[in-house]
């Protein structure tokens, strides 16, 4: 299927040769390009002609035109001057590129500032309304219980919560390890080992345990919320539930909220224990101090409101996981880009408010002095 | 060369213990337009998947313009990739609700075959692109819609510029005209025919819409008790003395569907 392309006889007259197809498109152009001169372009040679071939013969005959030149096509087949016919009828208008407006440097930074800043606090709002929704919807089914999913609630506790008992049970006793290690290097100095005791459960049982739970349930469950709730709004599965007369919110969103809420203060303990545990094991390791005298020291040193500070702040964290993760959810659009990104977003959401709530709340507990 | 394009032999497909096909044979010829009918459920859009090399059957062989589709899978990225005798190059596909990618404007899915495929510098592929959009009756202003904001009669339309979008010589249409309104769908018939005389195409088309059957396809292909039943024209689909065949041809919708003078 080479391509020869050659002039016959009279100057006025082209002739194609071989395929005019996509795949040699460009030596085709480059042959028309040359023919400024041709009134009449022969195709008895031509052995194959696809659309993009007619388009560019289509097209060279246009831009003959414009310079007042007309050009026909001689002993084309039938077949050819059909393809011809159809690609000239539908020949796109030659495309206008849309000019951007003259713009500067710090007014595009200024209106992308005040785009998000608008932008943040209408999400804002909304997070608020629809925490406002729920919560209403949950008052609702604690007046009529019968209404609640008890299966959903079931299937979520068990994997939102139990399947994530695994991954926060180690996370807890690592950290705890970390915090005798680093704990253990700093107390030796001034012969004061056994403080690591109240070093990891301190901060473990007030502050780490809860906040790396949660923030390890934000990175799991909210985006397994937003995804599953998503790809449902992106099916019309939404749609179907509101015209059955179903609320996607009791159907969806109150079993997701009410798992959280009775499991993440559960993962939480467990996390609190996996870190003492782990704690215990490395000063026992590192310091030698025996899990008896680790003991001793945790019940004498450390009370229980320290846990129970901790774990107060778990329901909260649950309601921000959930809500976001639910509320992203139903924001997902048509297309798939909007899950993606609405899952990512509500990971990075829900992650910034669990910390900014632990943040006020450090604060809160410090100034009450519990 | 030889004008048989599409070769399917003793073909097979099992999904678990159903069994879809069992020695299926089927031959489409070059430039004709075969309608694949048959119940729900009876292996219509498997088969299609299965040629186009989506759905690897149990036994068989299927060859199409010469390649075995299974032990060469077409799929698959090979290094062949850019080569214009790939099978993969010379079809296209157009799926039910035309399966264009979401995150691209209806220009760029149409560009995105020749981008992969070919090296074309990207105006002349924006302006071929175009032509694509504008030969399958689209407005021009949809080029620059995503596919979300299209309807779904716009959706098929789109993806059969898609399919188009490398001049295949095949086309696979899956349930081109179902969801569509009549008068979309009978252009959407026209303009299948068109393009296919235009372009010299052979048409694969799975299909329920007897209106479609009448209004393009050469031969027709029924497929049943897990094999291809019998085919033949529409005129030899009304004398087919099998029971199926019969009410899927003499129904009240087929009747309704004949034109005008024909029996």
């Amino acid at each position: 299927m080479s391509t020869e392309d050659r002039d016959v006889g009279k100057a006025s007259r082209a002739k194609l040769v071989g395929a005019v197809t996509l795949t040699n498109l460009d030596t085709q152009r480059a042959f028309l390009a040359n023919q400024s001169a041709v009134s009449v372009l022969d195709l008895s040679e031509v052995t194959q002609l696809d659309t993009a071939g007619a388009w560019a013969i289509a097209s060279f005959q246009a831009a003959q035109k414009s310079r007042g030149r007309e050009v026909t096509i001689d002993n084309a087949t039938g077949a050819h001057s059909l393809l011809l016919q159809t690609v000239t009828a539908a020949m796109p208008a030659s495309r206008k590129r849309r000019r951007r407006l003259p713009h500067h440097e710090a007014g595009d930074l200024l209106f992308e500032l005040g785009k998000a800043v608008s932008g943040f606090s209408a999400e804002f709002g909304k997070t608020l309304g629809f925490l406002g929704f729920v919560l209403s919807r949950l008052a609702s089914t604690a007046v009529h219980p019968s209404r609640l999913r008890a299966t959903a609630l079931a299937h979520h506790m068990q994997h939102a919560g139990l399947n994530a008992v695994p991954i926060v049970g180690l996370m807890g006793f690592l950290i705890g390890i970390v915090l005798a290690f680093q704990g253990a290097s700093q107390l030796e100095q001034f012969g004061a080992e056994i403080y690591v005791v109240d070093l990891i459960s301190i901060s473990m049982l007030r502050e780490l345990g809860i906040l790396l739970t949660a923030i390890i349930v934000a990175g799991r469950s909210a985006s397994a919320f937003t995804a599953a709730i998503g790809s449902m709004k992106m099916r019309e599965e939404i749609d179907a539930m509101r015209v059955l007369g179903l609320d996607p919110i009791e159907l969806l969103v109150l079993p997701r909220v009410l798992a959280l809420l009775i499991l993440l203060p559960l993962l939480g303990f467990v996390a609190n224990i996996a870190g003492l545990l782990g704690g215990a094991l490395m000063a026992w390791i590192d310091l030698g101090i025996s899990p008896a005298m680790f003991r001793t020291q945790l019940a004498t040193n450390t009370t229980v409101s320290h846990a129970l500070v901790g774990l107060s702040k778990a329901p909260v964290f649950a309601m921000i996981i959930a809500l976001v993760g639910c509320y992203q959810g139903l924001q997902v659009e048509g297309n798939t880009d909007s899950l993606g990104s609405r899952t990512s977003r509500s990971v990075v959401v829900a992650i910034f408010l669990v910390i900014v709530v632990d943040a006020l709340a450090s604060i809160f507990f410090s100034v009450w002095g519990v | 060369m030889d004008d048989t394009v599409i070769t399917v032999r003793n073909l097979t497909n099992r999904f678990g213990k159903t069994t879809v096909h069992q020695n299926l044979d089927l031959d489409v010829q070059r430039g004709e337009v075969l309608g694949v009918v048959g119940a729900s459920g009876s292996g219509k859009s498997v088969l299609l998947r299965s040629i186009v090399g989506l759905q690897k059957p149990a036994t068989g062989t299927i060859t199409v313009l010469g390649t075995d589709v299974l032990t060469d899978p077409p799929t698959e990225t090979e290094p062949n990739t850019g080569d214009p005798k790939a099978v993969q190059n010379r079809w296209g596909v157009m799926f039910q609700d035309g399966a264009l990618f979401s995150s691209l404007t209806v220009r760029e899915n149409v560009e995105a075959p020749m981008r992969e495929k070919l090296a074309i510098d990207a105006q002349t592929r924006a302006v071929l692109a175009d032509l694509r959009i504008a030969m399958v009756g689209l407005p021009a202003t949809a080029g620059d819609l995503y596919p979300s904001e299209l309807s779904g009669g716009m959706r098929k339309r789109a993806g059969l510029a898609r399919a188009l979008a490398l001049d295949p010589q095949i086309l696979f249409l899956d349930e081109p005209t179902a969801g569509l309104d009549p008068i979309s769908a009978s252009e959407f018939d026209n303009l299948i025919l068109s393009l296919q005389k235009a372009l010299g195409l052979t048409v694969f088309l799975v299909t329920h819409d007897l209106d479609t059957l009448h209004a393009t396809c050469n031969r027709i292909a029924v497929l049943a008790q897990k094999k291809v039943l019998v085919t033949g024209t529409m005129a030899e689909m009304m004398q087919v003395d099998d029971p199926w065949v019969r009410s899927y041809f003499h129904g009240p919708r087929a009747h309704a569907a004949q034109p005008q003078g024909a029996t």
